[in-house]
């Protein structure tokens, strides 16, 4: 006989589902992933092609030199690179995550998305600011790996208030980033992996795991 | 043995309560419109059922200016956090009987 007023099953179930809801950002898209690869990729493509013209030596050359100025020549449109690609891709996170939320019918700014940003923008900065040391000293080999180590670091802080994939790509990106440590001439190419390849395969299955059966419903 | 249920707690029998209690569970503080949105309530419903879990101490108000305007948050005292547990042992006891 069922006397109890509650059923202990559905309760545990709401408790658990508020729990995650508010403690997960989950208003972020694969799709913010899927952009943020092609970005990247577009971004690299156009750093060899155009800004090192495809010649290894050039390149090789590059990361050896010790006049590099990032107000002009090949570090100038290589920063300008790098950041129009950063750009990019924040924009594109931002928009897809907010599409994502509308959708949803949640709201997109709560006290976990503020988290979220603090705590991936803490290690980010620092490796910005770390990058503008390597390059003020003329270590520029060292860049690509120092990106990908720090980015990876990022994004295992914001796989504690996201998606468990984040934690995953966090640590992808962090190992990359010491092999491009180890085999500084490939550094471009594990850049290119790290930031494009990566982003594609994991927004990717995150779309495909959380976004597009949601759709059929 | 002791009777689960004697350990549930009228006060979470609610769901919105419950709900209130799982999100201070996992966060520090919460803001108003944080839960609002979190809950799907109307200002007055989640209003009031805050006021039952402040008056039973155990959540703790906070006000604060950010800018011109208040902003109320909200957190689990050592109170509430302390019966919220045994809500929940309690619940998972009686699903255990089963």
């Amino acid at each position: 006989m069922e006397s109890e007023s509650t059923n202990p099953n559905n309760d545990l179930r709401a408790i658990r589902d508020i729990m995650e809801r508010s403690s997960r950002f989950l208003s972020l898209s694969g799709l913010a992933g899927i952009f943020a690869g092609l970005c990247a990729l577009i971004g690299a493509f156009f750093a060899w092609f155009f800004i090192f013209d495809s010649d290894k030596e050039r390149f090789g050359e590059f990361l050896y030199s010790t006049d590099v100025s990032i107000t002009s020549g090949i570090g100038l449109y290589l920063s300008l690179d790098a950041i129009l690609v950063l750009v990019a891709a924040i924009v594109g996170a931002a928009c897809f995550s907010r599409r994502k939320a509308r959708l949803a019918g949640q709201p997109v700014w709560t006290t976990t998305t503020r988290r979220l940003i603090i705590h991936v923008a803490i290690p980010l900065f620092t490796g910005g600011i770390f990058i503008l040391i390597l390059a003020l000293r003329n270590h520029l080999e060292l860049v690509a790996s120092v990106m990908l180590i720090f980015y990876g670091l990022s994004l295992v802080n914001a796989g504690k208030f996201t998606f468990s994939e984040i934690h995953y790509l966090g640590l992808t990106e962090i190992a990359l980033g010491i092999l491009a440590g180890v085999f500084v001439s490939q550094g471009l190419l594990l850049w290119t992996i790290g930031f494009g390849l990566m982003h594609l395969l994991y927004g990717s299955i995150m779309y495909y795991r959380y976004e597009r059966q949601k759709k059929v419903e | 043995m002791k009777n689960p249920i004697s350990n549930l707690q009228k006060v979470f029998e609610s769901r919105i309560r419950l709900g209130i209690m799982s999100a201070l569970m996992v966060n520090d503080t919460l803001d108003f419109n944080t839960l609002k949105g979190l809950l799907g309530l109307t200002d007055g419903n989640l209003a009031s059922h805050l006021k039952a879990l402040e008056q039973q101490e155990i959540i703790a108000v906070s006000k604060q200016f950010i800018g011109r305007k208040t902003s109320t948050s909200y957190k689990a005292t050592g109170h509430g956090r302390e019966l919220f547990r045994r809500h929940l042992a309690a619940l998972e006891k009686l699903i255990n009987q089963k």
